[in-house]
């Protein structure tokens, strides 16, 4: 009993030394956040939009994808080197959530989830921009990212959070245990099992054709060299 | 440009050749002797490559078929390979053949007639020359009904009115892929949603719609379709007027004055509609804009279709614009 007690008054001593995340947070917020969104997530017109409600949930998203900081507003985010360490990390997303409400980090469980019902929906859902095998494609002004590189959990956010210009999904639309199923066909769609043989990075019919067309013309040069005869001189 | 022609006069007449030499029965071409085998090989090609070629229209016609699709690749490819075959056969074993060089000259303009007579006795080998001409000819004409069964997809000739029936009319419900009904307040903002006319046939052009919501305040649309868009709903058709693909993507509004417009994207070959200002084409290869469906909330929140479609769905034909979507 005693014991505990002891413990207890070294916890709260060292979390009276230790500065609140929210308190680190906010320098970091200071330091590459508020010229586009101004203080306390207030928004900034022309230039960041409100940040206040959005949750950890949207700002886990973008700062785990590396897509914020972004240098120029007008650009679209795309994933690059994230520059915080994980200890910074969760403290700014932990600082964004302190503006108020929002939701909180999702935690999917795609073990759960069904792959061909996966597919399925990433079909019906994603694969319009993403394309089938999630390697990504174009919407006009805009890149969709390939999805090589997402986690469980940012797959689980970018559905719902929807970002840049991609829908956002709720829960009527794609409910949690669809999300899990379509996060584990994502999962597979990284190291899919190419049964065709060389899988010409799974863009499509194009370069399929394209290697087609290759083969059919040596096959025609062949087949001309057999039937015709060389004219001796 | 001079040095052009000037090339080009030498070429022409420079093709002119000296007449062929002649031996003493007057023929070009020595004689060969028949070949009967080469010959009825020719024949069963060319008769193998007429039921691959009719055989194309009936597996066309036959849907009920499985692997139809295939079927018709394989009776096509079949066809062509006959004929090639048979082609190859004559040239190598039925038409007389020799070696010869000559020197191009500019003398002598006149080896027509050494030309009619080059080809009249290269085929002196032929013993049933018309039986083989008849069976290249069907051979040919059964190809060629092959090659143009397909032009039959391209859809009605002198009835278009299918092509303007649509499945929407006041008081239809808006339902989704389980046979739900929308209700105003399932419609959120910054996502899309298909819907489908209550118990109708969803396999019809005029089917599906693509339903988003935006801000009211920022609807752009034209005065003629006021009230079309209650609490800023919007339906528009699904198939995208260019080439008939599902429009799939939806470009949601993002951060004002960072943003590209909200827009219906195609993902076939990126037709892009403003979905505020009633569908226009604002890139892209679709030549009319994308045709919107009037919407009303009814008494229990429900959407309903309001009329049919501001003009005709799916993708163009001749004479689109002179008509009017009916129901």
């Amino acid at each position: 009993m005693q014991a505990g007690v002891r413990w207890l008054v070294v916890l709260v001593a060292a979390l009276a030394f230790v500065p609140s995340a929210a308190g680190s947070g906010a320098d970091l917020y200071g330091a590459n956040c508020i010229e586009c969104h101004g203080p306390q997530g207030s928004g900034i017109s022309d230039r960041g939009p409100s940040l206040r409600s959005v949750g950890a949930r949207a700002a886990d998203f973008y700062l785990s994808t590396g897509y914020m900081p972004l240098g120029d507003p007008h650009d679209q985010p795309h994933r690059s080197r994230v520059e915080f360490t994980k200890g910074e990390l969760a403290q700014l997303v932990a600082y964004v959530a302190s503006f108020g409400g929002g939701p909180r980090i999702p935690r999917p469980h795609p073990a759960s989830g069904s792959l061909s019902k996966g597919q399925e929906l990433f079909t019906e859902h994603c694969a319009g921009c993403h394309q089938v095998a999630a390697q990504g494609g174009y919407v006009t002004n805009a890149v969709a990212p390939r999805l090589d590189r997402a986690t469980a959990v940012q797959i689980a956010e970018a559905a719902r959070v929807g970002p840049y210009l991609m829908p956002q999904f709720s829960e009527k639309q794609i409910s949690d245990d669809q999300l899990n199923s379509i996060i584990r066909y994502v999962q597979y769609a990284k190291h899919p099992d190419d049964r065709g043989g060389w899988s010409l990075g799974h863009v499509g019919p194009v370069p399929e054709g394209l290697v087609t067309w290759f083969i059919a013309i040596v096959l025609l040069i062949v087949t001309c060299a057999v039937i015709g005869e060389r004219i001796r001189s | 440009m001079k040095r052009w022609l000037i090339a080009l006069l030498v070429l022409l007449l420079g093709r002119r050749r000296q007449r062929p030499l002649v031996d003493e029965d007057g023929r070009i071409v020595p004689p060969g002797g028949p070949d009967r085998r080469a010959e009825n090989l020719v024949l069963l090609l060319f008769g193998a490559a007429t039921v691959c070629g009719f055989a194309f229209p009936v597996i066309y016609a036959w849907d009920a078929i499985p692997n139809q699709t295939q079927f018709l690749g394989l009776a096509l490819g079949l066809a062509l390979a006959f004929v090639s075959a048979a082609c190859i056969v004559i040239a190598k074993r039925l038409v007389v053949s020799e070696e010869l060089e000559e020197e191009y000259s500019t003398t002598h303009p006149d080896d027509e007639e050494a030309l009619e007579q080059l080809v009249d006795e290269s085929g002196s080998r032929f013993t049933r020359k018309r039986l083989l001409v008849l069976a290249g000819a069907g051979a040919g004409t059964a190809l060629g009904a092959a090659l143009l069964t397909p032009a039959a997809s391209l859809g009605p000739v002198f009835d278009v009115s299918s092509l303007y029936r649509t499945p929407w009319r006041r008081g239809i419900r808006l339902v989704d892929e389980l046979g739900n009904a929308f209700h105003a307040d399932d419609i959120e903002e910054a996502t899309f949603y298909t819907a489908y006319p209550e118990h109708a046939d969803r396999e019809q052009m005029g089917a599906p719609l693509v339903v988003v919501r935006l801000e009211p305040a920022a609807l752009q649309l034209p005065d003629d379709r006021r009230g079309w868009a209650p609490e800023g709903i919007l339906a528009y058709s699904k198939i995208c007027t260019h080439a008939g693909c599902a429009i799939a993507l939806y470009r949601k509004p993002t951060f004002p004055a960072v943003e590209p417009e909200p827009a219906l994207v195609c993902p076939c070959h990126y037709s892009t509609f403003n979905v505020a200002t009633g569908g226009q084409v604002i890139f892209g290869p679709a030549g009319r804009p994308l045709p919107q469906l009037p919407l009303e909330i009814a008494g229990g929140g429900e959407l309903r279709a309001a009329g049919n479609f501001s003009g005709p769905v799916g993708p163009s034909w001749w004479g689109v614009r002179n008509h009017g979507a009916r129901p």
